[in-house]
């Protein structure tokens, strides 16, 4: 088997003698269901993307098969354009639930003032 | 066209199954309609409304996601966001009925209130059996039982010695403050309840300067650990380490994280008289209101969010027709109980930047591949 580059937690497997890039399998170690779904519903929400999938091939292996096939980018441009728009949604999830934690809290202490200032 | 919204927008609930289940708003699915990812539109529509945090508990609405995305905040929070909790225990004395390895394993379970934000993962082989300021709590518990010689005929200890009882005695911290550094073993009232109140916390390196002596304890005063009789001891040390649920359950945060979808309920048809009030008794308690019209009592859907979506209407013939029952697809209404480690809410950030971390890692990872 040719030698894939490989770091700690990304593999990427060889595609072969024609290296046709729009077709990869990655393998991501310590993951499982919670990054792979939530790639791959944003990973296929790219126009791009002829198919997105991943599977887990043994419940006792820590890792996961993520498999991307595009109409002609390189796949791993798509990975990498998923990877950020996922990091995107988190940043906006994030400030978004702050805000509104900041809202309640600023609302209910108000309503708790108005409840002494009758009673008083 | 409006089925096809329907088809995209929502879980139909049927009286034999569920009908559109998955998401299928993907590019290419549907002629007429943009499917692309769109950050500006996805910004548009998402929204978070805070329903209730009271004490450990919070719920709260995430609306405008897919499932994909909110499934992974609910399992980060299970498993992934960390805390601390006892990890090592080295047994000196154990005297007690309760055997070292059950023991050690009911201490693993206590949750420890210390911000695991403030501590490493401690690297295993690198200090050996020493734990470091940066990435070790420790804790002791030394107890003694003795006889209460004031005691008459007393054949229950619990009965006669209710006062004594150590569970049942309050301010703990003042107790552990009041105790010297030295190894001196607290005693044990004749009940003999060994209780987290006994867990006694001991800095280690320059940990008494940054945190005060209630900031590190364990959450609760009153779970019972062991019970000890006259003569009875346990002397005991262990090492609270940082680590996530998915190594093991006793690092899980929360006691539960869920969601459930907004539920939607439809009359296609008026419903008035004895029908009105059969179909108020199929649903919970509060969803469908009946009014008193003119005379007249007719249907009406008051809260169909407390509604529990039994399907208990399509048991009956007189009505299954008569109604309609969805789900919300992308509205999410989150309910996360901490263990009191952490506020839920600062639980829920936590979760958020778990996933964010992972996908900045994996881009980083990405571009050390390509640069091979």
């Amino acid at each position: 088997m040719t030698s894939a580059p490989v770091t700690k937690n990304l593999e990427l497997i060889s595609t072969g003698s024609d290296e046709d890039e729009t077709c990869r399998t990655f393998i991501f170690r310590n993951e499982d269901h919670t990054l792979g779904n939530a790639l791959r519903y944003i990973i296929m929400k790219n126009p791009d993307v002829q198919f997105c999938g991943y599977s887990v091939p043994h419940p006792s292996e820590n890792k996961i098969n993520f498999r991307i096939q595009t109409f002609g980018v390189p796949a791993t441009e798509v990975l990498k354009k998923g990877l950020k728009d996922l990091n995107k949604v988190c940043d906006h999830v994030l400030q978004t639930f702050e805000s509104s934690m900041r809202d309640y809290r600023s609302s209910n202490s108000l309503g708790a003032a108005m409840d002494t200032s009758d009673q008083g | 066209m409006e089925r096809i919204k329907n088809i995209r927008t929502k879980v139909e609930l049927q009286e034999h199954g569920l009908e559109n289940v998955h998401s299928t708003d993907f590019p290419g699915t549907y002629e007429g309609f943009d499917d692309a990812w769109d950050h500006n539109k996805f910004k548009k529509n998402f929204r978070i409304d805070v329903v209730r945090l009271a004490g450990d508990e919070l719920e709260f609405d995430m609306v405008g996601i897919d499932a994909a995305i909110a499934n992974a905040f609910r399992r980060i929070l299970l498993s992934e966001v960390p805390t601390m909790a006892i990890e090592k225990v080295f047994i000196y004395n154990n005297t007690s009925i309760i055997q070292d390895e059950v023991l050690a394993h009911r201490l693993g379970l206590i949750p420890i209130k210390a911000d695991p934000r403030m501590f490493e993962y401690r690297q295993e082989g690198e200090t050996g059996l020493e734990g470091r300021e940066t990435d070790t709590l420790e804790f002791q518990l030394k107890v003694r039982c003795t006889k209460n010689v004031n005691t008459k005929e007393a054949t229950d200890p619990d009965e006669l010695y209710r006062d004594h009882k150590a569970t049942k005695r309050r301010k703990p911290v003042k107790h552990h403050a009041a105790l010297p550094n030295s190894v001196r073993a607290i005693i044990i009232g004749p009940s003999g309840s060994v209780t987290t109140k006994h867990l006694k916390w001991i800095p280690i390196g320059n940990q008494s300067q940054i945190f005060k002596e209630g900031d590190i304890r364990p959450v609760h005063d009153d779970i019972l650990i062991a019970k000890l009789r006259p003569g009875q001891e346990i002397d005991i040390k262990m090492h609270c380490v940082k680590g996530i649920g998915k190594d093991h359950a006793k690092f899980s945060p929360v006691a539960t994280a869920s969601y459930r979808l907004l539920p939607e309920i439809t009359l296609t048809h008026q419903i008035e008289g004895e029908l009105a009030k059969k179909l108020q008794r199929c649903f919970s308690p509060g969803v469908i209101e009946v009014d008193n019209i003119n005379g007249k009592e007719y249907a009406r859907v008051a809260h169909a969010r407390r509604d529990t979506c039994s399907r208990e209407v399509f048991r009956h013939d007189d009505l299954k027709d008569y109604v309609q029952l969805h789900k919300i697809r992308d509205h999410f209404i989150f309910s996360v109980e901490s263990t009191g480690v952490l506020p839920p809410e600062v639980l829920v950030s936590e979760a958020i930047k778990v996933l964010k971390g992972k996908c900045r890692a994996f881009l980083h990872e990405l571009k050390e591949v390509a640069d091979m």
